[in-house]
């Protein structure tokens, strides 16, 4: 497999483009590509690689577009992010977000930002959150998350507004109710300015022959309550304390999941990533893991392969525990991005059931030399990649990195990655 | 009762350690037998936790359940309860820039429940106030915290910091994490890493006796 580089099939670039998600698509299906695809692994990196602050990316669209072009550029990556991980603060401020604090905003301007955590729903409101979702999350989780929102809790349920029920809509006449309607749709412009840039880039990148590596993002279910609704020590309490309305809570969410990842269906490279957060091996023991979260995530993920989606579910801890229960997955339809997990031990359990992902150690490309990255990256395709169905990509997302080191990992999985 | 209490807390059953503990002290019982029965049970549960037959959720469950059992207790002690010889000092926290704080929360609820005591800063904490600690309460251990790849340069600059104020020598310094390894143990200046609770008792343990 070692080989002198091959240069980018076709010089146009809608043929970089086709081959581009062929690669990719080859890679998932367990047939063995022209060579190993390589994701342009950054998150806030980007940024930093071109002079910005995460502040001003998260402020200056056009400045972060420009980042993402200037990478993209150097690295000629197969896949990347583009801006959507450069969340915008504006709305975020309009909003008086609680659930994140980022740069200017409780955390300083080269700080990627980051969640807090907080019981935003109680046990006692798992019924609500069951019966009606939707009125749950409108009347009392957005008051809680933002605090612009908190007329929304003003309205009777809309489940009600059969017959008289339009007989209370004065309640969204009172000032609070206003107040809120006027800040949601003042964010709904910023968040608007900002997708109009996240197309801009997009239409731009495909232009230069690069596809996207997202067509979506999703929480597992188990995710979806804990992250955001019970908070982790909660939720992990739950499954001893209330574990059959934690079940009855999972199927509810499990129906969001589901709801969330669909209109990724129709994209060219429908690549919906999952980052699992609460199963790690810490948090819950095998059985807890078999009974609560697995069940209810693999529904999901077998409803998304359903609908032609490829799940790129991101591991990121030492999953070695759970190897046996994850492999009960359709073949050559998901892709199982590794971080802590020991990759040989990954490959032979998981190898012929899904496309691997990732495993080069983020320390590597900060403290590590290009050499270093190109014996970590030659081990990689040697063991994980040998017969397709890899995808070469740091363990964890990447924030920090020597511009060299990365180099060495794009470009040399591009020479020595090539399939003969 | 003991024995009840015991297995009704190393159990998770909170009800009926609650109920227990309430029937106790209204009979008149002495309090600090059921202090002492709780600490027996903290006591299997970190056994447990050891062996992975308990993990984080049982660990949550019985921190709530010390706390409702210590304000049980409160109102029918007459002192304040003896203090316990601790085994050793640890200053801990998540270094700056990083808010993240259940890893180390756990290692905190492990090295407590193995006799040590921990000085606990918080999330975010600069270098210099891991500085100022060290100085003021002169542990035997610095155990630095991070799940973000931010640390890895956050937790150089604090061993950095505690070299340039003079400390680095009287302390030993661990460092935790989902990210962290060898790698990450040398490039930062630690002593060690340790991969789970488990380990921060064990380095904890090597290092104080």
């Amino acid at each position: 497999m070692t080989l002198p580089r091959t240069p980018d099939p076709g010089a146009d670039a809608a043929a970089q483009y086709a081959a581009r998600v062929q690669r990719v698509r080859d890679a998932v299906a367990l047939r063995t590509p022209d060579r190993v695809p390589v994701f342009g692994p950054y998150q806030k990196y980007v940024y930093t690689h071109g002079g910005l602050t995460m502040r001003t990316a998260m402020t200056d669209y056009a400045a972060a577009r420009a980042a993402c072009h200037a990478f993209q550029d150097r690295f000629g990556p197969d896949l990347d992010f583009g801006p959507i991980l450069a969340y915008p603060a504006k709305p975020m401020e309009t909003l008086g977000y609680r659930a994140f604090r980022w740069p200017g905003h409780g955390l300083p301007d080269d700080a990627m930002y980051q969640y807090v955590e907080g019981e935003y729903m109680t046990a006692a409101e798992y019924d609500d959150f069951i019966n009606d979702p939707s009125d749950f999350m409108f009347r009392t989780w957005a008051p809680r998350q933002f605090a612009a929102l908190d007329g929304f809790a003003a309205p009777a349920p809309w489940r009600r507004f059969m017959w008289t029920g339009w007989m209370g809509l004065g309640a969204l006449a009172s000032p609070e109710a206003r107040r809120s309607m006027q800040a949601a749709i003042q964010a709904g412009e910023e968040v608007d300015a900002w997708f109009a840039s996240i197309g801009q880039y997009t239409a731009e990148t495909n232009a230069k022959g690069y596809p996207l590596a997202y067509a979506g993002f999703d929480w597992a279910p188990f995710d979806i309550l804990g992250d955001t609704l019970r908070g982790t020590t909660s939720i992990l309490a739950d499954m001893r304390r209330r574990p059959s309305k934690l079940h009855d809570a999972l199927k509810v969410a499990t129906r969001i999941f589901v709801e969330y990842a669909a209109p990724a269906a129709s994209a060219e490279l429908p690549i919906v990533w999952i980052w699992v957060h609460k199963a790690t091996r810490e948090f819950m023991s095998d059985a807890q893991f078999r009974e609560f979260y697995w069940p209810y995530f693999r529904e999901g993920l077998l409803a998304l392969v359903d609908m032609g989606i490829i799940p790129l579910v991101y591991w990121e801890a030492d999953f070695a525990s759970r190897l046996e229960a994850i492999t009960d997955v359709p073949k050559g339809k998901l892709i199982y991005h590794l971080a802590g997990t020991d990759p040989e031990q990954a490959r032979e359990a998981l190898a012929g059931t899904v496309c691997l992902m990732g495993s080069v150690p983020n320390i590597q490309l900060l403290a590590g030399t290009p050499d270093d990255v190109r014996a970590t990256c030659r081990r990689l395709i040697d063991t994980l990649g040998r017969d397709g169905g890899y995808i070469m990509d740091t363990a964890v997302m990447l924030d920090e990195a020597k511009p060299e080191n990365l180099a060495a990992m794009i470009e040399f999985t591009k020479e020595y990655g090539v399939y003969r | 009762m003991r024995d009840e209490l015991v297995r009704a807390i190393s159990d998770m059953e909170e009800d009926e350690a609650l109920r227990l503990c309430a029937a106790w002290l209204a009979a008149g019982g002495d309090p600090s037998e059921v202090l002492d029965a709780a600490k027996s049970a903290l006591g299997i549960v970190g056994e447990r936790y050891d062996a992975r037959e308990y993990f984080l959720p049982e660990l949550i469950i019985a921190g709530d359940l010390m706390r409702d059992i210590a304000a049980l207790v409160k109102p029918h002690l007459a002192d304040a309860d003896e203090p316990r010889p601790a085994r050793g000092r640890v200053v801990i926290g998540t270094v700056a820039g990083d808010i993240h704080d259940i890893g180390k929360d756990i290692v905190i609820f492990m090295l407590e429940v193995n006799g040590f005591e921990v000085v606990d800063l918080g999330v975010d904490v600069p270098a210099e106030a891991f500085v100022e600690r060290v100085r003021e309460t002169r542990p035997a251990v610095v155990a630095l915290s991070g799940f973000l790849t931010l640390a890895f340069d956050q937790m150089r600059l604090t061993v950095q910091a505690l070299v340039d104020a003079g400390l680095r020598s009287g302390v030993k310094v661990m460092i935790g994490g989902a990210i962290m390894d060898d790698d990450v143990r040398s490039y930062v200046g630690a002593d060690a890493y340790g991969s789970d609770a488990q380990a921060a008792v064990r380095l904890a343990t090597a290092w104080i006796g």
